[in-house]
């Protein structure tokens, strides 16, 4: 059944079975590999995308869901690395395996979307559900403050 | 030290080219230089084209312990370029780069040198070719940020321009090569971002789960819950109708649990259909034989070898009974920890392809070596026809060491005759694991009028067969604090299992460390003795503990980095009720690391930890500081992660726990916010980094515990205790 939406701002349509998770059509139908696959049953964050702006766990989101929506993955969250989160991740230098940053990324775009300047715990809210198995903790939450202006 | 190894080898290559070949252990020469366009290959490490682009190979595999950015620092800096105009390439499994294993927290110590005089030896290379071109003499040319210069006649070329004459000369001794003295580093000891994080934040595709190849299907494998299963029967016609599935087949598998098991795969368009056809699927499995093991018969087993006579003494000094019946006090304790899985965040999968007569493997692995030597066993074909190309791993904590899901996808791919990614769900990867051991210790010390510990006996139970410790259950007879305490016996008993085990992040030190540690806090509160004074005294004054010849503990290292973190942490201040602070320490993979832990336990139960201090020594200089202090905020938080709720059990043969929802990571709030990580430098070798910070912290912790409530926490998780809410 064909589902159409946009990713990264280019129009979509895919024609796979509605209740695909939106994880996979990304990965292996669109070929967009940056989001990632950490547990398939949204425990972990790994698989961060924002839909119409909102952050969801794409493992657990239907495909069927995203018709006629805006899908954001962290391919498009800006077209250089010049998204503010991913030039502090850079310049704080975050990750050590990697894997789960773009997640990350996409939880604390979504914050900051929201709130500018967010507080502490405004972050422990918005970040609490990604896991990090390297633990690089306290550098996601100096990189999003930095990412702020703060 | 690569004089007394005799490991340096140096052999000219054909057509005027040159390679100084490996000098790595072991000892293995065939670096394959790509010469021509006026490229300048001095080894296998290292390239320069004629347009100045200079590519330096990262030999080892990229976990996240940060060998891709470390690495080659220290060839850079050795060939004195800038950092900034240095490409970073990871380099495929390759004898002409020596070994290649992400394991041990070895990569530093053993590529410090070798790696540093392959950057010396482009560099001098470099500067014999400016010095021939100009008709000057080697010794007033001098380098800088990839230039050769000559002062008195103030000219200068850059490396490019200098490849192809370069590239005619004959490579140096690398045992004679000058290196640079630290004061006049560059790059080593500067805090460097990793190379890879600008793609990491980009979502570029560099994990292994990211491999794509053209006409590439995508596998799942079904193996028995109950490790070594085989397959009698499954409904494979109902599987093949599934939609995408393209073949479903039984793989017949072996009893070698670290190798290829019985299962089913199922091949398809979409992983995702792979999986859901894998919902229908129905086996009748013939079991290993292990199915009656479990976690509770471990436990009676542990216990009835407890109450029995030790089966092996491993060490034994002094007089142990005599000092014991002469004890001020003594304490006797039981202590236990259980299994583990890793949860690398990126769940095992390898891509396969099977071509021309070779089997073609992208893996995040940490052990490429001797994953090819398993897919050729296995799959009966020569080594050299397994090429293994090494892929970023999101993660590995020692699962990667294994090498079964590489075998399973090269099997895999060969039978479907396509290139296919096998991928593992998160159910797959926490239950079919090698677990980090779990372990029981009886311990009974004593401590003297004066407070001094005078005897210290030790019982120790784990898995294994006659003298032989399974993998990652090993206990050395010098492990701490032997050679410490005058009257010493360490017994060990073992039981089978057919649970399959492995390394765990410092492995052994994990669970030891939280034992030894623990117990000789009680040993202080028996004596009333403040916790880091009785360890100051242990350790004593500053020496070399000696197992016969050979110097196994460094007790004025220990000392040192004990000392700076009491002093940091301004250890013996008062604490509020309910708050207290835990010391430890412990040496590891080379690295000695005390720490310190300010935790509090709510009226509830809920044990919230404040800050933690971390002093540790892994020799003068830290490589890249950036990495280091991240590498143990990681290891600290991890092993807080392991002992809060972390727990894998057996029912019936098989594991019990699913995913993360049973077997929980510390999250983000969690987390103490404030890692306090100091390093103190001493004139011993650079070592290595990925392990050693993660032992002491959890003694520490338990300490702090204790500290607070009074508690003795003596077996994992925390979770198990009600000092934890009833929820
Ligand atoms: S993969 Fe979606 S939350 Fe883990
Ligand atoms: S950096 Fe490895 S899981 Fe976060």
């Amino acid at each position: 059944m064909p589902v159409s939406f946009t990713v990264n701002g280019r129009a979509t349509t895919v024609d796979v079975a509605p209740e695909m998770p939106l994880l996979w059509v990304l990965r292996d139908t669109l070929d967009l590999k940056g989001t990632k696959f950490g547990c398939g049953l949204a425990q972990c964050g790994a698989c961060t995308v924002h839909l119409d702006g909102s952050p969801v766990r794409s493992c657990s989101t239907p495909v069927s869901a995203a018709e006629g929506k805006r899908v954001t993955t962290i391919e498009g969250l800006s077209d250089d690395g010049s998204h503010p989160l991913q030039e502090a991740w850079v310049e704080v230098d975050v990750a050590q395996c990697g894997y789960c940053q773009a997640g990350q990324i996409m939880s604390a775009a979504a914050l900051l979307a929201e709130h500018p300047k967010p507080t502490d715990e405004q972050i422990d809210a918005a970040m609490n559900g990604n896991l990090c198995r390297c633990a690089t903790y306290l550098r996601i939450r100096s990189a999003i403050h930095k990412a702020a202006g703060q | 030290m690569l004089d007394r190894r005799g490991f340096l080898q140096v052999t000219a290559a054909a057509g005027g080219g040159l390679l100084l070949g490996a000098w790595l252990e072991p000892a293995l020469a065939s670096a394959p230089p790509t010469l021509g366009n006026d490229s300048f290959t001095p080894n296998a490490f290292i390239r320069i084209a004629g347009d100045g682009t200079v590519t330096i190979i990262a030999k080892n595999p990229e976990i996240g312990q940060g060998v891709k950015t470390s690495l080659p620092m220290t060839i850079a800096e050795e060939l004195d370029v800038r950092w900034e105009d240095v490409q970073i390439e990871q380099g495929d499994l390759n004898p002409a780069y020596g070994g290649q294993v992400a394991g041990g927290s070895t990569g530093t110590p053993t590529n410090w040198e070798p790696l540093r005089r392959a950057g010396a030896a482009g560099r001098q290379m470099l500067v014999a070719a400016a010095a021939a071109t100009w008709g000057v003499a080697e010794s007033e040319c001098t380098t800088r940020d990839g230039r050769v210069h000559h002062a008195a006649s103030n000219r200068s070329l850059g490396y490019g321009e200098l490849a192809a004459r370069a590239a005619t000369l004959t490579a140096p001794d690398l045992r004679t090569v000058a290196l640079k003295p630290p004061a006049e580093y560059r790059i080593i000891g500067k805090p460097i971002g990793s190379v890879d994080t600008p793609r990491i934040v980009r979502g570029e595709p560099i994990f292994g789960i990211d491999v794509t190849l053209p006409g590439m299907r995508y596998a799942a494998f079904e193996k028995c819950p109950v490790f070594g299963g085989k397959v009698a029967d499954a409904n494979l016609d109902a599987i093949r109708a599934m939609p995408g599935v393209r073949a479903a087949f039984v793989v017949d598998g072996g009893t070698n649990l670290s190798g290829l098991l019985g299962g089913v795969a199922i091949v398809a368009d979409s992983w995702w259909e792979a999986q859901q056809a894998r919902k229908q699927l129905d086996v009748t499995w013939v079991s290993g034989g292990t199915e009656l093991q479990g976690s509770a018969v471990f436990a009676q087993q542990a216990s009835a070898l407890m109450a029995g006579t030790p089966q092996r003494t491993l060490r034994q000094d002094g007089d142990v009974p005599a000092a014991l019946a002469g004890a001020h006090r003594t304490v006797t304790a039981d202590y236990h920890y259980p299994f583990l899985a890793h949860a690398t965040l990126e769940p095992m999968n390898c891509t396969a392809w099977f071509h021309d007569g070779k089997m073609e493997l992208w893996a995040p692995t940490q052990n490429p070596g001797s994953g090819r030597q398993l897919v050729a066993t296995t799959l009966g074909i020569a080594p050299d026809d397994v090429i293994v190309h090494l892929v970023r791993a999101g993660g590995g904590f020692g699962r990667r060491l294994a090498n079964d899901y590489m075998v399973e996808a090269a099997w895999i791919a060969r039978q479907v005759g396509e290139p296919v990614k096998l991928l593992w769900s998160r159910e797959d990867d926490t239950r079919h694991d090698f677990y980090r051991p779990a372990g029981w210790h009886r311990l009974t010390g004593a401590v003297s009028a004066a407070g001094d510990v005078t005897a210290w006996h030790q019982h120790f139970i784990s898995f294994g067969e006659g003298e032989r410790f399974a993998q990652g259950a090993s206990m050395s007879a010098t492990e701490f604090p032997a050679l410490f305490v005058p009257n010493f016996r360490l017994d060990a008993s073992v039981m089978p299992s057919g649970v399959p085990t492995g390394f765990l992040r410092a492995p052994g030190s994990n669970g030891l460390a939280f034992v030894s540690q623990s117990f000789i806090d009680e040993l202080a509160h028996a004596a009333g003795r403040d916790p880091v004074q009785m360890r100051l005294a242990l350790l004593g004054p500053p020496r070399l503990a000696m197992d016969g010849e050979r110097a196994v503990y460094d007790g004025g290292r220990m000392r040192a980095v004990l000392e700076a973190v009491a002093q940091r942490s301004g250890w013996g201040r008062a604490m509020p009720t309910g708050r207290g602070m835990g010391v430890a320490f412990h040496f590891s993979h080379r690295g000695y690391f005390a720490e310190v832990v300010d935790a509090s336990v709510a009226a509830d139960g809920a044990v919230t930890v404040h800050k933690v201090w971390v002093a540790g020594d892994i020799g003068p200089i830290i490589i890249n500081p950036s990495n280091a202090v991240n590498q143990v905020e990681g290891s600290v938080i991890d092993g807080l992660s392991e002992m809060f709720a972390q727990e894998i059990t057996v029912t019936n043969g098989q594991v019990d726990q699913q995913h993360f929802g049973d077997f929980p990571l510390l999250r983000l709030t969690e987390s103490p916010r404030e890692i306090d990580v100091h390093f103190v430098k001493s004139d011993s070798p650079v070592t290595g980094l990925g392990e050693p910070a993660l032992p002491p912290v959890i003694p520490a912790l338990c300490n702090a515990i204790f500290a607070a409530t009074g508690r003795r926490i003596r077996s994992l998780p925390l979770s198990q205790h009600d000092l934890f809410p009833a929820s």
